[in-house]
């Protein structure tokens, strides 16, 4: 069903784990639809200087976790808000089944969730 | 394939065996008659035909004219549940099943709602298993129908068929069980668990797909549902599939052997005892009253379609109740039914075992499995 690079992607994940004193983290999905993320974001000078993820959740989640991962790290915050759903599935090599999207989608919702946080706490 | 796959997904389906093949194998091309043909060809697939209806029949106590062919599980549901419902419209239009039947029966069932029937959905209680009050509490006076599987698909209970049978026997309501995972695996005896409708199926016990059978007792009342040239008594008509008929009574003569269960039965309880050791991990059913060749678990924390995936790249088949392997993308109803919460169904895993599975294989999932876990919950947020 998955293709070779979404599962290369789901083996070997890059971006996995956590980032000690983060400057923002954000957690999207829950137990109901059964994948969870959860961001965690070093940011300097408005740029993702890190970011690591944590994911429960399918083969799709995880993958697409990872290459949302590769494509936010190194973009300014207002760049990485405009990574689309579309970005990330392109970045697993394109080849997503069709009831697989929902879950590719949550890359894009916990990217964005995150910047808000970040954006909320330092506005306060 | 580079190395030879450890299938431990035989509740979808099986390999079929090589005797089976064999035996099937002249009705393609040799001896390929419709059995309604008066002719040579057609007296020996009629031939062929009621030898494998004999076989089938002695297989569960029944008589030989009991036995219907059918395409498979599927039809033989849809057949027994719609075909006791229209005709048994004129005494009611109760119908009593449970919440952990498989999909046929179900939707066989909201369809019947359509209709203006009425169906009750029996709980189960966190082991899977009916409860003989709930059930007899249930039947009202325009009961016509109660319909409960027997081996459970997913989490494999054994439901106590003769109590529940007697029920519905004191009661005159017709009770039919859904039979497919449980042919051959365990008792099955249509007098003795007062059975008056019986699904079986080719598939699950190294038969080939696409054949099955619906046993209907003698004097049963039931519309045919399937209408056409009068075959099976006109209760179900269309040329018989006769390779196939053949090849599911082969399956049946080598699967009665009652070593096979024992051989499972060993096996599915070396790797329920083993994976049991990984912490945070449950045995989803019951202990005792379960299928020979059925372990099904959640683990806390990690998602059952990713302990899938790094099973499928160790070459292990497996398969999960979790929302995201559902096309319905919710976790599945029967372990829900059974009480789990989102968390527990959505870290489900099965593995179901066949008379090939080896001890080897068991040995190998049992080595690789615990390291799976631990880095799934390692990626995990929860
Ligand atoms: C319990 C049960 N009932 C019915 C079926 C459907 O049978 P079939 O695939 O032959 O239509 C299956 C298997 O798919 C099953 O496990
Ligand atoms: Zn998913």
């Amino acid at each position: 069903m998955y293709s070779k690079k979404v599962i290369e992607r789901f083996e070997n994940p890059k971006f996995v784990g956590e980032i000690k004193n983060p400057d923002a983290v954000g957690e999207v999905g829950n137990m109901k639809c059964g994948d969870v993320m959860k961001i965690y974001l070093k940011i300097e000078k408005g740029k993702i200087k890190n970011i690591k993820f944590k994911t429960y959740g399918c083969i799709a989640a995880i993958s697409a976790s990872d290459a949302m991962c590769e494509l936010a790290k190194g973009k300014t915050l207002k760049q990485a808000e405009k990574i689309t759903h579309e970005e990330i599935i392109e970045k697993m090599g394109g080849d997503v089944p069709q009831i697989k999207i929902h879950c590719s989608v949550l890359g894009t919702r916990a990217l964005r969730k995150t910047i808000e946080n970040y954006k909320n706490e330092k506005n306060k | 394939m580079l190395f030879k796959k450890i299938y431990l997904d035989n509740g979808a389906t099986t390999q079929v065996d090589e005797r089976v093949l064999e035996a099937m194998n002249s009705y393609f091309n040799k001896k390929f008659g419709n059995a309604s043909s008066t002719h040579d060809f057609g007296r020996d697939a009629k031939n062929s035909l009621e030898d494998a209806r004999k076989i089938i029949a002695k297989s569960i106590g029944a008589k030989s004219g009991e036995i219907y062919f059918t395409s498979g599980g599927t039809e033989s549901n849809n057949f027994a549940i719609k075909g006791i419902a229209f005709a048994n419209k004129g005494k009611g239009n109760h119908i009593i099943t449970t919440k952990v039947e498989h999909k046929c029966v179900l939707n066989s069932c909201k369809w019947l709602e359509k209709q203006g029937f009425e169906v009750s959905y029996l709980d189960v209680d966190g082991e899977g298993f009916v409860d003989a009050n709930d059930l007899e509490n249930e039947i009202r006076k325009e009961t016509i129908l109660v319909s409960i599987i027997h081996g459970n698909n997913e989490i494999g209970a054994i439901q106590k068929l003769e109590e529940l049978g007697k029920i519905c026997r004191e009661n005159k309501v017709y009770f039919h069980t859904d039979a497919c995972q449980s042919y051959t695996k365990t008792g099955l005896e249509v007098n003795k668990q007062n059975l008056d409708l019986v699904t079986l199926n080719s598939h699950k016990i190294h038969g080939p797909k696409g054949v099955g059978a619906l046993y209907i007792r003698e004097g049963t009342k039931i519309e045919p549902w399937q209408h056409g040239g009068g075959q099976e008594k006109d209760f179900r008509s269309g040329t018989e599939n006769i390779s196939g008929i053949v090849g599911f009574a082969e399956a049946v003569k080598i699967a009665m052997d009652e070593k096979h269960v024992e051989q499972m039965n060993f096996l599915t309880k070396k790797l329920i005892k083993g994976v049991l050791k990984i912490q945070g991990t449950r045995l989803n059913g019951s202990m005792k009253e379960r299928l020979c060749n059925n372990a099904n678990f959640s683990f806390s924390k990690v998602e059952g379609e990713a302990i899938g995936g790094y099973l499928d790249q160790k070459g292990i088949c497996s398969s999960t109740g979790s929302a995201c392997s559902e096309m319905n993308l919710e976790p599945s109803y029967v372990l829900k039914a059974i009480g789990l919460s989102d968390e527990q169904a959505n870290g489900s895993l099965r593995l179901t075992l066949s008379r090939f599975t080896t001890e080897k294989e068991i040995d190998y999932v049992l080595k690789v499995l615990p390291g799976i876990i631990k880095k799934l919950r390692r990626f995990s947020p929860l």
